[in-house]
């Protein structure tokens, strides 16, 4: 698409986009740390997923200050109004995401080491799921690419089923062994919280297909797992 | 979105070629107009839509050199047919100019002067009831209840223009058109004007040119893109704002190069 001839608009929808990628780049991080630290007891790095949140946070509002001023200054139409109205979105789910990965490194904090659960050992592997998640559709989202966010929107359905499979795990264990009941809760929450992840991941996913094509993702299609407890 | 959608429209246009002497300006546009609802007219200055917003109340009779083809039907009548009358054409339909031009007569007269020449009252009671009519419908009667003799250009121009609503409407036509009627006002003025357009809209065919995309997003329910004298797009206008389907269209509203 050709320039604006107010050059300076321009510019200010491109920082918003580069601004937007890399809060995206930081809670994709926050998610694979906070995992991490979780099932390492490691706690250093649970606090810097912590302290990280404060970042997103920050960057979230100035991006929402930036998008006012630009909605009354700049009065965007068409296919600008739609990429303003998408990062809005984008950054309000990056936020959440944050949100999100610093729940899951606090549990770090609560956790003893010594009352451990097997099926901890599946967390990492849905948070690189998810986090792989994030990481296709914020690439859809620098590329303009609607095909993209839509395979990662049928994705999501993966999620869901990892998601059922942890739950169910955790859930045999602190049936076999009353021991494991306190680190299995928090197990459960830290697997609703990485499926809750994945859904703003689809939301994401949704944004982006509007913003790139101006229609709406048919809700219909997609696969989708009933989950466990929800 | 209009709230009852027309079955017919009132206004139906079928490719329609308008020339300046041997310079063809508006090449082969079609298009229907809804009845009860705004049309808003956008597009870049010379794209020619004041010469096709001309074609419905054969204005473009009296520009010297100018010539039209094509189809132009008022509720399925072809304006241009033989024995067509150009001044019922033009009772039927109203217009009203970017730069505020009330006579230099009276408010009241102003607006008495239409009826008064097609004949439309019978006695001086009849008269008033219309002058004071057409003022409340053009929202200026409490601002001038008290001095409707005053002369017309003693008013502010945001009344003035309004005045000249109130005029257009006193003839009782079923079609105002508008050439860019805000772009001498003032916010305040503007938006005035934009909420009579909108009140107005209950009982007029209304077409609007405007260089403004916020007022055709704000008044209008249906929009046509015009450029170099073609029709471009021509649709709802929450979808021309929203997902224009021509890239001209879109490099046009979003302030791009074309
Ligand atoms: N009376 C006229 N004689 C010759 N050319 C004209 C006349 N009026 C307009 N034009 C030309 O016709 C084209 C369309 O003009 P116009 O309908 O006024 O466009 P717009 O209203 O979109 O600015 C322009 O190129 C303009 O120069
Ligand atoms: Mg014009």
């Amino acid at each position: 698409m050709s320039d604006h001839i107010v050059s300076a608009f321009s510019g200010e929808l491109e920082g918003l986009s580069a601004d937007l990628l890399r809060m995206g780049g930081l809670t994709e991080a926050m998610i694979t740390d906070a995992c991490s630290a979780v099932t390492t007891s490691n706690r250093p790095l649970a606090k810097t997923v912590v302290e990280q949140d404060k970042t997103v946070d920050a960057l979230e509002a100035d991006i929402e200050k930036r998008i006012t001023r630009l909605l009354a200054l700049r009065q965007p139409l068409a296919s600008d109004l739609r990429t303003v109205l998408a990062a809005f979105k984008v950054s309000s789910d990056l936020e959440r995401i944050g949100d999100l990965s610093k729940n899951i490194a606090r549990r770090t904090l609560d956790l003893d080491p010594a009352e451990s659960i097997e099926s901890l050992k599946g967390v990492p592997r849905m948070g690189r799921a998810v986090s792989l998640q994030l990481q296709a559709v914020l690439d859809a989202y620098s590329r303009n690419d609607a095909e993209q966010a839509k395979r990662v929107w049928a994705a999501d359905d993966d999620i869901d089923q990892h998601y059922n499979s942890l739950f169910r795990e955790t859930l045999t264990y602190m049936m076999e062994d009353p021991r494991t009941i306190s680190a299995g809760a928090h197990l459960m929450f830290i697997a609703k919280n990485l499926e809750r992840i994945g859904d703003h991941c689809t939301n994401i996913a949704e944004v982006i297909f509007y913003q790139v094509t101006g229609e709406y993702m048919p809700a219909d299609e997609r696969p989708k797992t009933p989950l466990i407890g929800a | 979105m209009s709230d009852q959608p027309s079955v017919s429209p009132k206004v139906s246009c079928k490719g329609v070629d308008v020339f300046y002497g041997d310079q063809q300006v508006i090449h082969n546009v079609s298009m229907d107009i809804a009845d009860r609802a705004v049309t808003a007219f956008i597009g870049p200055s010379g794209c020619g839509k004041s010469t096709f917003l001309r074609c419905i109340n054969r204005m473009n009779d009296t520009i010297e050199g100018a010539r039209v083809e094509g189809l132009v039907e008022i509720d399925g009548e072809n304006v241009n047919a033989q024995g067509i009358d150009p001044v019922t054409i033009r009772s039927r339909v109203g217009m009203v100019f970017q730069k505020p031009n009330p006579f230099p007569k009276s408010i009241y007269d102003n607006v008495a002067y239409g009826p008064r020449i097609h004949g439309l009252v019978r006695d001086q009671m009849d008269l008033d009831e219309i002058v004071e009519r057409s003022l409340v419908r053009a929202g200026l009667w409490d601002e001038v209840s008290d001095r409707l003799d005053s002369p017309g250009t003693s008013l502010s121009s945001g009344q003035q223009q309004r005045l000249c609503i109130a005029r257009a409407i006193a003839v009782g036509p079923e079609i105002i058109l508008m050439d860019e009627p805000c772009s001498a006002l003032d916010p305040i003025a503007t938006a005035r004007i934009e909420a009579l357009i909108d009140d107005l809209r209950q009982r007029f065919c209304i077409v609007v040119i405007t260089h403004s995309m916020q007022q055709a997003a704000r008044v209008s329910q249906t929009t046509a893109f015009f450029h170099d004298g073609r029709l471009i797009e021509h649709g709802e206008t929450e979808m021309i704002f929203t997902n224009p389907a021509d890239t001209r269209t879109q490099d046009y509203i979003t302030g791009r190069f074309g």
